[in-house]
């Protein structure tokens, strides 16, 4: 057992002292509140391209995929797809104009789309909720991956994630963890990449073996169980989620505004497909060696097939540096995801919050952003201890449905329409968040049921994100004397590219 | 000792926008918000707008129709291209270059759309011979 700890153990330090280290470089050149925020907007579009991909590929991508393929085969394709295509409907419907509406952050673009506080308090409320929802499960998985590779008490996973995530944002801003994330997609890649070719070469030493024989014929059917008409319903449900909710996640729509200007921020998202392209081939690849060489991951322990099956494999020396590898790599995900979310989260805390004149105290601009990513990071850390057995997928699939049925709307609304009102924007904000929040609320505190109500309940953004559009469509139309004055003049600003000289208001 | 210090004199650099002279009357029509500036804006909005509808109508016809496919012809689950299933070529690897085609496809059109605005405003020049434009 103690030889056993060592590979994820050096690979546990060695990622967290990466990352710490290029954290640090980067504060060498990070200085003003605009580095903080959004780099000074001189992100290149391929170095941008691996920072989101590095932030985008979570725990959920990293060892989730790979496990829910393994016990339930095709249907679980649509995860890696879904949150691929997310990144097309998001380049063909608000890459560019997010940009160029020169915002920080959600709240700062629905403020100064719309005009009005409420609108923005509302927006704020919903970035910190949908935020720290995402936080808790990169915490619990953290703690998985520790428990499983090297035995540490579940706290400690957990912990270590944030303490580095803290580490590494507060000092440098978003300037240094831009370098950190892009770092790190390249090592999450090189992680799954390397031990693939491996255990590919063992599959075909051992003859090639078909994986669909050793699993049930439902293996190769991409419909979700049970089928008929509630396993095509759920399976559009998950597909408007993840094609809608993507545009919506906060640490990724931060990311947007890193971009010199909307043709590099179209590039950069059409790098990230790319990317994210690549990297989604492989887990499949995990997930069909699972059913012939582990077995016995396939009830419950899925979560871990990653981690485990360098070793089931090929074992000895080989196995253990392979086993270090994807251990650094699940580690880069937890970190790297966690990051992009604090400095989401922390952006509109110390903007909102710490950033305010309290009593004729005020914070400035940089020590307000690090008390606020110290809140971002402590509160879902707090949250995290007490329960570590919530399954990672569900969690993050949760976030997807709530982002879709909110700020997706918003986003697509106020782009491309220009009758949105504030009335409009509120009263669908509430509709698509309380629909969609309290379903999932409702899913995650009963035990697993079947039948109409539950895959409606557990899979609403099928029905979630047509009511919050509809009734932003509608209230807006009915306070059709509250369009703000300024809305022409702000699709000039969104719409025009940037070599055209124009009064952007 | 009648040396007078010499007399003040103001100096002024050239002005560092050329503005309003040299914009084309195109974007002053948008400034203005005047209906001709309205015109414009519409059909910029219209264009890029329908670009981005196509792209997704593409993506809800092929991707999209998967599902429903697998749902009404069940005799595809056991289709296999060489050792695989079907369903696992689709959707595990042939949707991410398709995915990147329809993005490089839709950043070609639309950055030309720009370009075609860009002429446009550009276009609608004040008769003035001497504007480069």
């Amino acid at each position: 057992m103690t030889t056993d700890v060592v590979p994820g153990l050096v690979a546990v330090l060695l990622v967290s002292l990466a990352t710490l280290v290029i954290g640090t470089w980067g504060l060498r050149i990070s200085r003003t509140t605009s580095d903080f925020f959004v780099a000074s907007r001189t992100v290149r579009p391929r170095l941008n391209a691996s920072a989101i991909g590095g932030e985008y590929l979570s725990a959920a991508s990293f060892l989730g995929v790979a496990g829910l393929l393994l016990t339930f085969g095709a249907e679980m394709l649509w995860y890696p797809v879904g949150w691929t295509a997310g990144y097309l409907v998001l380049l063909v419907l608000v890459a560019a104009p997010l940009r160029r509406s020169g915002a920080y952050t959600l709240p700062d673009f629905a403020e100064a789309r719309l005009g009005s506080r409420g609108v923005r308090k509302l927006c704020s409320v919903l970035v910190v909720g949908i935020g720290w929802l995402y936080l808790l499960p990169q915490f619990q998985g953290a703690g998985v991956t520790l428990r499983s590779t090297i035995g540490a008490p579940p706290w400690a996973g957990s912990l270590v994630v944030a303490v580095v995530v803290l580490a590494s944002v507060s000092p440098g801003g978003m300037r240094s963890i831009t370098f950190v994330q892009a770092f790190q997609y390249w090592l999450k890649l090189t992680a799954l990449l390397i031990p693939v070719f491996v255990l590919l070469a063992v599959w075909l030493a051992d003859g090639a073996a078909d994986p669909t024989t050793a699993a049930p014929s439902s293996w190769s059917v991409p419909l979700a169980s049970p089928g008929g008409g509630i396993g095509l319903y759920t399976t559009y449900s998950l597909i408007v989620a993840t094609f809608l909710g993507t545009m919506g996640l906060p640490h990724v729509v931060v990311r947007f505004y890193t971009n010199p200007d909307g043709r590099a921020a179209r590039r950069t998202t059409l790098a990230v497909l790319a990317l994210l392209g690549i990297f989604y081939v492989l887990p499949p690849v995990y997930a069909a060696l699972g059913r012939i060489y582990a077995p016995d991951l396939v009830e419950g322990r899925s979560d871990v097939l990653v981690l485990e099956l360098p070793n089931l494999m090929v074992g000895g020396a080989v196995g253990a540096v392979l086993t270090g590898l994807v251990t650094a790599g699940a580690f880069a995900a937890f970190l790297s995801t966690s990051s992009g979310l604090t400095i989401a989260v922390a952006g509109v805390l110390s903007q909102d919050v710490t950033g305010r004149r309290w009593g004729s105290f005020r914070l400035g601009g940089v020590a307000a952003f690090r008390v606020a990513a110290a809140i971002a990071v402590v509160v879902p850390l707090l949250m995290s201890l007490p329960a570590q057995d919530v399954a990672v997928a569900r969690t993050v699939g949760l976030a997807f449905a709530v982002t879709a049925s909110t700020f997706a709307p918003l986003l697509m609304l106020g782009i491309w329409w220009r009758g949105l009102t504030p009335a409009g924007a509120v009263a669908g904000l509430l509709v698509g968040g309380l629909g969609s929040g309290v379903a999932v609320a409702w899913t995650l505190a009963t035990s697993a049921s079947s039948g109409w109500t539950s895959a409606l309940l557990g899979q609403p953004a099928a029905w979630s994100v047509p009511a919050s559009i509809v009734t932003m469509v509608v209230v807006s139309r009915l306070t059709r004397a509250s369009v703000p004055a300024h809305a022409g003049r702000f699709m000039v600003r969104l719409h025009t590219p940037e070599v055209v000289e124009l009064e952007r208001g | 000792m009648s040396d007078q210090p010499p007399p003040r004199v103001r100096v002024t650099g050239p002005p560092r926008r050329r503005a309003h002279s040299v914009r084309s009357a195109g974007t002053r029509e948008i400034d203005a918000e005047t209906a001709l500036g309205e015109v414009f804006m519409r059909s910029l909005l219209r264009e890029q707008l329908f670009l981005a509808l196509r792209v997704l109508a593409a993506l809800a016809a092929t991707v999209g129709m998967l599902p429903l496919l697998f749902h009404l012809i069940p005799a595809l689950d056991d289709v296999r291209v060489g050792q695989m299933p079907l369903s696992w070529l689709l959707l595990g690897v042939l949707t991410y270059p398709w995915l990147v085609l329809l993005g490089w496809f839709y950043i070609r059109r639309s950055e030309a759309h720009e370009r075609d605005f860009a002429d446009l405003v550009g276009s609608v020049d004040e008769r003035d011979p001497a504007d480069p434009r």
